[in-house]
């Protein structure tokens, strides 16, 4: 929240003429704010920005990598695994909260054409990841160096909408938004979204407060498809969501299934994964469901900042967690959909020889339709709008930022 | 040339804190200042265009948030201030040869994240924590009643985690007072309540002074403790400016909002200062 940024210290002490360049900016920041700030917009990729970008670029040994909370075993295991099998060290941190925010802090490094300090880093698809991409801020993938990609990604995850083709982004994890609850306080089967609506559970009802998420649930309300929304569906979608406000006792981000599994919360908006990672971590027995309405689906993505200084070590680094052995021990770990579908069989395959509770585990979670899903239930999935201009942006927000924020 | 010096001198010494002044303050407040005037966004850039409406749209949608800032934030030093004259005195007057272990025991918290030492109240006031959990069993409260997203809550949350900035200059005031003036009241014959009213509490008004402006300022802007203790409509406007600057990227508003702030808070205080006589105060500090 209001940690101090490694990332911002280490960029303006890493050496005199870098804090030099750094007074330099203040000093330029004066100079433009006095008659304006340019636009961060640049004129769309071309097809030798790949070979541009990784021309002359070498191994450098190391790779700073940024990531979500509790997105790996607290070992790090892949990582060390990565360590020694190439060399290359790891500085891994977990210092994303959330999308906004992190992009917030790494904006003005990557406006300014400076590293920001990480060489990989892992943003969800939306609002963030199309500015990183429309303002020219990632790097292009080699896809000649991602062999285990190439050959392991589930075809669903090569083509996703926000990223034709992977240009600068391949999936970390997917998962979905729905509905999490705790069965010790809710008596009943939660099946609809109606029921994170229902007075009866006033004062113990959660819902997100990232726009995007709070927004498609009152969207998939009303019965819209986000994908396909309109000023019009999103202004019926606020005004429910203004109407539930009064029963709704936290707008959470990240704390939530502490919240859920100690009885603050009984009813909440969750994401699939940590819903489970509480369960094997606490013992508690909270459920998760997607809601007849339709949940949604959203895709978390490994890319490399184009001012990395480490370019070439992210990207082995991206195409080691395309091998089916680690992205079967990263799946195990937290619980979220792989981008390889071979991960299923490799995960039966551990379950033999794991000790008996683990492989319990990992048999469930090999049967699991929300680790595995079917392709009904795939289609059942509603992606995020896009929002297709600066406008529309700030109309999205304005409508949504209130809610959360009385 | 010596005498081209001698001139020049007083300037060369003012440099350094000239020019920390300028990097820090002045640079930062004009450029946040010029923001607040421009319009425009991230993709095509702002432009300074004087557009004071940032200002009225600003204030005419967030003015709940300010005032609830005020208010959560005069209440706060209220409640600091009633809980800290009482620590203060005490270790001032009655701390013998410990009184640094005593203010050491003060700030012995503060040692730990401001985050993390908000985080625990989260747990010590859950609906089923330390708390709560046994005043439900037994019937003294509702099974939902619940304290967390509550303005008690975030009041609580800001009156803990700004108290050592009151008692750390109400303990200097208190300490500063001569005991024997204190002997020569008794001798007047005044009685306890009268030396604490008469003379006690006026000698110590200076650190009143500074305790109310270093606990008021930082716990009106103060954002923390609203997003984690705070609930849907305990939003202060730390928490929207914030918001504006890092989620909404909408720079003019946020730095307008900003702006309001600081300019009311520099209000106040003046204002506050006006009432309190600081002349007097700062006399009475220099004695």
């Amino acid at each position: 929240m209001n940690q101090f940024d490694p990332a911002f210290l280490r960029g303006i002490t890493q050496d005199r003429r870098s804090f030099l360049r750094a007074a330099g900016l203040v000093g330029a920041g004066a100079a433009l704010a006095a008659c304006g700030v340019k636009g961060a917009k640049v004129s769309p990729a071309k097809a030798d920005d790949v070979a541009k970008f990784w021309a002359g670029k070498k191994q450098n040994g190391h790779v700073d990598f940024a990531n979500w909370a509790s997105y790996m075993d607290a070992n790090h295991t892949p990582l060390k695994k990565f360590t020694s099998e190439t060399g290359i060290t790891v500085n891994y941190k977990e210092v994303i909260t959330d999308d906004p925010t992190w992009y917030g802090k790494i904006q003005p490094q990557l406006a300014a054409g400076q590293p920001i300090g990480y060489d990989l880093m892992v943003v969800t698809d939306g609002i963030e990841l199309n500015k990183l991409v429309q303002f020219g801020y990632l790097a292009p993938l080699d896809h000649k160096m991602l062999t285990n990609f190439e050959a392991n990604a589930g075809a669903a995850f090569k083509n996703e909408s926000f990223d034709k083709g992977n240009v600068f982004s391949v999936p970390y994890a997917t998962g979905y938004t729905g509905i999490g609850y705790n069965p010790k306080y809710v008596k009943e089967p939660i099946t609809s979204i109606k029921q994170l609506f229902d007075p009866k559970y006033k004062g113990k009802i959660g819902m997100m407060k990232d726009t995007q998420e709070l927004g498609n649930f009152g969207m998939l309300l009303n019965g819209v498809n986000p994908e396909t929304s309109t000023e019009a569906d999103w202004k019926k979608a606020a005004a429910v969501l203004q109407a539930q406000k009064p029963i709704v006792r936290q707008y959470v981000d990240q704390n939530y299934t502490k919240s859920l599994s100690n009885g603050d919360l009984w009813i909440t908006m969750a994401w699939s994964g940590d819903i489970f990672q509480e369960n094997l971590s606490n013992g508690s027995n909270l459920q998760f469901v997607v809601p007849s309405e339709g949940g949604t689906i959203w895709t978390d993505n490994m890319m490399i900042p184009k001012t990395a200084v480490n370019p070439v070590d992210a990207l082995k680094l991206i195409d080691f967690f395309y091998r089916i052995d680690i992205a079967a021990m990263l799946t195990e770990e937290i619980n979220y959909v792989p981008a390889v579908p071979a991960v299923k069989a490799q995960l039966l395959k551990d379950a033999q020889t794991a000790s008996k509770s683990d492989a319990a585990t990992f048999t469930t979670m090999a049967g699991s339709p929300l680790v595995f899903p079917t392709d009904t239930e795939l289609a059942s999935l509603r992606h995020y709008v896009t929002l297709p201009n600066p406008a529309a942006e700030k109309t999205y927000q304005d409508l949504f930022l209130p809610i959360s924020s009385g | 040339m010596q005498r081209l010096r001698a001139k020049l001198a007083p300037y060369f010494l003012i440099l350094p804190g000239g020019l920390w002044l300028a990097i820090f303050f002045i640079i930062p407040t004009v450029t946040m200042l010029s923001f607040s005037l421009m319009t425009g966004n991230e993709a095509d850039g702002y432009q300074l265009t004087w557009h004071f409406q940032n200002y009225t749209d600003a204030l005419s949608t967030y003015w709940p948030q300010f005032l609830r800032s005020l208010e959560y934030g005069a209440t706060a030093t209220i409640l600091g201030i009633a809980l800290s004259y009482p620590i203060a005195y005490w270790i001032a007057f009655k701390g013998g040869k410990r009184k640094s272990t005593y203010l050491f025991l003060v700030l012995l918290p503060f040692f730990v994240s401001f985050v993390l030492r908000t985080i625990s109240w989260q747990f010590f006031l859950s609906d089923n924590g330390l708390l709560l959990s046994p005043l439900k069993s037994m019937g003294l409260v509702p099974q939902d009643f619940h304290i967390l997203q509550t303005t008690v809550a975030v009041v609580l949350g800001l009156t803990y985690n700004y108290l050592p900035f009151i008692v750390l200059p109400l303990y200097v005031a208190l300490e500063r007072v001569d005991p024997r003036v204190v002997e020569a009241s008794s001798d007047l014959y005044a009685g306890r309540i009268a030396t604490f009213t008469k003379v006690i509490f006026p000698l110590s008004l200076p650190g009143v002074f500074a305790g109310v402006i270093m606990n008021f300022v930082p716990a009106a802007s103060d954002y923390v403790n609203a997003e984690i203790l705070g609930g849907p409509n305990n939003t202060m406007i730390g928490s929207i400016i914030q918001d504006q600057a890092l989620h909404v990227r909408d720079y003019p508003t946020a730095t307008a909002l900003s702006t309001v702030l600081m300019g009311g808070l520099l209000v106040g205080i003046f204002l506050y200062a006006r009432a309190l006589g600081t002349e007097d105060v700062l006399e009475a500090a220099a004695r």
